[in-house]
């Protein structure tokens, strides 16, 4: 029985060139304003203490909630005087932190728990499975929410509670990758070369499942993004003085008939964030690894 | 070429050109064909040669990223015009297709009983029952025990061969002048693959169809088709009725094609026999070619070939071929001796 | 070159495998059972042959080379390797043994780490194995793939940058870079285009000449087997049901499904096709969870004498100790056999002629 081509157009190989990867980024203008945007969203976060144009503590009475373009406050200032794009910008560590932080911090529990997982399977495969099932029967605000509370209010717990719903997800996409990587003919070629198990699974494995878990990776930034702004506007997050999106939603909430300003562009904010990363990640995908006939 | 039959299908400069993110493919290049009635015609190549998208274009099913131009003629009638609308009611009644996968080209969720009456209820307009009638005496025709069971059974409680069979009995229920076959029989054992070109070859008996056979296995070209169109590189290379291309192959890709695959009936198995061996890959045409596609491989090849792509041309009675230096090798006898 | 070790030319038995037995559990959720993927074999390669195991799907030929590098573990029935018996060693134990057996792959599309350079990939057993590495690695790996019969440039290649040809010769250079003693090549060439498939071929054959190594060559083309091995068996539903020499499988085949096998076989002959006898058989292969009582060739053989046939079940036989076996109680003391070819059965099989 001949392995015969398959019917499709022709089609890129299933991993393609960095070059042509570029080239393709290029050809999707959505794609290029979501980097962008995320490109701008980090700066501002590395460089906001320099670049914004107040101390975004400090408070002046005389100038409360005054509208944008007001006194030298280019966005306006909110209930105690703070200038609101200071604030902004300086908040957007704080989402950033929890945010990307997060996510980053579940991946590197979960790869190795999900491959070991599906490369062993078994007792460990069983445990793991069964665990996962039911922490993600639980939604994933209500468990960040939950765990947020019981650790108590800081950008570290918040961060940690974030970070834990976000494993079982990872988790899941590491083992199922796995799973269908392990019976690639590179992957019995090894075992027949004599490589133990860790070595098949740190050169064979997790270099190709690389890919999906770069792509889920931009999808689930935006969500932590906005779980980080629930948790902030539900008092669990950074504790005031320090700014963030959500801790300013909070205060703007009783304000929204007089100075809608103060509600509106912290909103905005999160929106372009979660967007522009939405945005690179769907352009990500689209770029990565083609596979024929999708 | 002349035929006492009349013409079913007449093909003539086919072109397919593909763009996408990667740039252009030139999938088919100016191809021309014919086949007659209840003849068997083989479209010969490798991966790449564009045989497959040839198909696809004959039958209007190109992804939308392809650009199809020439002229393609079913029993006279301009298919390249035609609306989607008028190309979906020709598909399955005048000219069907049957694919490579058995195991993917049935829908797993319906029985074989509902996929092949359907066929019928849409280009003819049966009654359920009758349309069922019919299937049960199809799956006969194609040779599954007990049709009057199976016609209640779903894909996956079949096996390759037998799914092979119910895509054939679906392909030609309404008994369509033309049944193309992209490599039927590849992905079958080589026992089931005999007991699926017996069926052709009965059909094309009893219901008069044209085939047009698309594969790259030489074994079954010579066992089932009239003619044979060899392609390469989106080209066509070689066209001549088979015992002559086989006998006497003009093109020197149609030489080391034929001379690759070993041949247990031939010469004495003595260990120093060699395959020939063809160097270099298939091309991906991005532009037209000014030289001969298949002289950067073709032992051949001189300055002459290099001018510009041949024209086929027949190079001895009743065969073609694109080449400024055909025929076959001297020192070999052919392909048979 | 390194000096070929003496056994190579001595004719030792490199591989015995002893009455092998695998199966499979099928899961209950699709219908429970045992598939009997290999029920018996017996085989034994020495050095320098070649030996084709031939058969169609379901007939446990792949299965077979994966337990013999141990990538399955047999679940009955032994297998020794120059002398020491691998059936059930922990792969801690193996991994010494894995210097003397390698294997080639069927697709070329997934044989090769994606993510990783042509160089590290045939470099891999030499590092695993610690035989070389840095320079000495290097060195060796561009060896190999000059022997091969690519550029040394290719080695810093990523596979997707090569055709299928260019990585079944990367794939070939792997698994012959510690000079294996013995190679299972499993369907190496059945994912490749027919001009291709002869240049591997051709490859294979040379290697083979040159390295001296004993091959188990598993496929489903009789004629590229025919062209490569020295030794044939001939498999059906996880039983070898005939093995001999080359000439004497191919020149006169006993057991009926062998002559079934090579009359399906289409010829790329037009004018000796159509004169041929063609004997169509009828039905599917049964399935090997199932496989059908005594022979079981009985449901599907043209020759096949009831109650007999249904009933007992053969074993392999070498009628003139010649080496040449079958499993078959229609083949008569003398060797002769039925001809299937000269036999009509209403229902059973089709004669096919052509004028």
């Amino acid at each position: 029985m001949t392995v015969a081509p398959t019917m499709a157009p022709p089609a890129p190989t299933a991993v393609t060139s960095r070059g042509r990867m570029r080239r393709r980024f290029r050809r999707r203008p959505l794609a290029v304003i979501g980097l962008c945007g995320v490109v701008l969203v980090v700066l501002v976060a590395l460089l906001a203490p320099w670049i914004a144009p107040y101390d975004a503590s400090a408070s002046d009475y005389s100038a409360v909630l005054k509208p944008p373009g007001t006194g030298g406050h280019l966005l306006g200032t909110d209930d105690v005087g703070r200038d609101l794009l200071s604030r902004l910008m300086v908040g957007t560590r704080a989402s950033l932190t929890a945010g990307v932080l997060s996510t980053f911090l579940a991946l590197v529990i979960a790869v190795p728990v999900g491959m070991a997982a599906g490369y062993y399977r078994g007792a460990i495969d069983a445990v793991v499975s069964r665990v996962t099932d039911v922490v993600l029967s639980f939604p994933f605000l209500i468990l960040a929410v939950g765990l947020a509370a019981i650790l108590g209010p800081s950008l570290i717990n918040a961060t940690i509670a974030l970070a834990v719903s976000q494993i079982p997800m990872f988790v899941r996409i590491a083992r199922g990758e796995v799973l269908g990587l392990r019976e690639q003919e590179y992957v019995q070629a090894s075992i027949v070369n004599g490589a133990p198990s860790r070595t098949i699974l740190r050169r064979h494995l997790l270099p190709n499942i690389l890919n999906p878990l770069i792509v889920q990776t931009t999808v689930a930034i935006p969500g932590a993004i906005i779980g980080a702004a629930v948790l902030s506007f539900l008092g669990l997050g950074v504790q005031p003085p320090t700014p963030a999106w959500g801790t300013m939603l909070s205060d703007a909430q009783q304000y929204i008939g007089s100075a809608p300003w103060f509600a509106t562009f912290p909103g905005v904010a999160i929106a372009i964030t979660t967007l522009s990363f939405n945005l690179f990640g769907d352009g990500l995908r689209d770029v990565l690894d083609v596979r024929m006939g999708s | 070429m002349s035929t006492p039959t009349s013409t079913r299908l007449a093909v003539e400069d086919l072109h397919v050109r593909f763009d996408s993110d990667d740039g252009t493919v030139l999938a088919v290049n100016g191809v021309s064909f014919d086949v007659g009635e209840g003849e068997v015609l083989a479209l010969v190549g490798e991966s790449g040669c564009g045989k497959s998208m040839t198909a696809m274009a004959l039958m209007g099913l190109l992804p939308p990223t392809a650009t199809r131009s020439g002229s393609i003629r079913l029993a006279g009638r301009e298919l390249t015009g035609l609306r989607q609308r008028e190309m979906r009611e020709l598909r399955g009644r005048e000219i069907s297709m049957i694919f490579q996968e058995p195991m993917t080209s049935l829908n797993p969720v319906y029985t074989v009983g509902y996929l092949v009456a359907e066929v019928l209820r849409r280009h003819e307009g049966l009654s359920r029952r009758a349309a069922k009638e019919r299937a049960v005496e199809l799956l006969e025709l194609v040779r599954i025990p007990a049709p009057r069971q199976r016609v209640d059974e779903y894909p996956h409680q079949m096996s390759g061969g037998m799914r092979q069979r119910v895509m054939i009995a679906m392909a030609v229920a309404c008994n369509p002048k033309v049944l193309l076959a992209d490599e039927p029989t590849t992905a079958l054992d080589v026992t089931i693959q005999a007991q699926i070109l017996d069926i052709m070859r009965d059909l094309r008996e009893k219901l008069g169809t044209s085939v047009v056979i698309i594969t790259h296995d030489l074994g079954v070209v010579a066992d089932i088709a009239d003619r044979v169109v060899v392609m390469y590189a989106g080209h066509v290379v070689e066209t001549g009725v088979v015992d002559d291309v086989f006998a006497r192959p003009q093109h020197p890709y149609t030489i080391g094609l034929l001379g690759s695959v070993p041949r247990p009936d031939l010469a004495p198995t003595s260990a120093s026999d060699r395959l020939t061996e063809i160097p270099g890959i298939v091309p991906t045409l991005r532009q037209p070619p000014h030289e001969c596609v298949f002289a950067p491989r073709c032992p051949r090849a001189d300055d002459e070939c290099r001018r510009d792509m041949p024209a086929l041309v027949e190079t001895a009675p009743g065969q073609r071929a694109a080449c400024v230096h055909p025929g076959p090798v001297p020192e070999r006898a052919g392909a048979a001796s | 070159m390194t000096e070929s070790p003496a056994a190579r030319s001595s004719g030792e038995p490199i591989l015995e495998i002893r009455d092998l037995v695998k199966h499979f559990d099928v899961p209950r959720s699709r219908g429970g059972g045992v598939v009997h993927a290999v029920d018996g074999v017996d085989l034994t390669i020495r050095a320098g042959e070649v030996v084709g195991l031939v058969g169609e799907s379901g007939s446990g030929k792949s299965t077979i080379g994966k337990c013999v590098v141990r990538l399955l573990e047999p679940t009955r029935g032994s297998i020794t390797l120059h002398g020491r018996d691998v059936t059930h060693l922990p792969q801690g134990k193996l991994r010494p043994l894995r210097r003397q057996v390698h294997m080639v792959f069927q697709d070329p599309y997934s044989s090769l780490n994606p993510r990783m350079q042509v160089e590290q990939i045939v470099a891999e057993p030499l590092r695993m194995h610690r035989i070389a590495s840095g320079l000495a690695a290097r060195t060796r790996v561009r060896e190999m793939l000059e022997r091969v019969g690519l550029s040394a440039e290719v080695a810093r290649r990523y596979p997707h940058e090569l055709s299928g040809g260019q990585r079944q010769r990367v794939g070939l250079a792997r698994s012959l870079v510690l000079e294996p003693s013995l190679l299972v090549a499993d369907e190496p060439v059945s994912a490749l285009d027919v001009s291709v498939q002869a240049s591997i071929i051709n490859l294979v054959l040379d290697l083979q000449r040159d390295m001296g190594f004993s091959c188990l060559f598993i496929a489903h083309d009789l004629a590229t087997v025919q062209f490569l091995c020295n030794r044939v068996a001939v498999m059906y539903l996880g039983r070898i049901v005939e093995e001999g020499t080359r000439d004497q499988l191919f020149d006169a085949p006993r057991h009926p499904y062998t002559q079934s096998l090579l009359s399906a076989v289409p010829l790329p002959d037009p004018v000796k096709q159509r004169d041929r006898h063609r004997v169509v058989l009828a039905g599917d292969v049964p399935s090997p969870v199932h496989p059908p009582s005594g022979c079981r060739f009985h449901t599907r053989c043209p020759a096949a004498e009831l109650p007999l046939c249904r009933e007992q079940d053969p074993v392999l036989v070498d009628h003139r100790s010649d080496g040449h076996r079958s499993a078959c109680l229609l083949v008569r003391e003398d060797g002769s056999a039925p001809d299937i070819t000269d036999i009509t059965r209403e229902g059973r099989a089709r004669v096919h002629h052509q004028a």
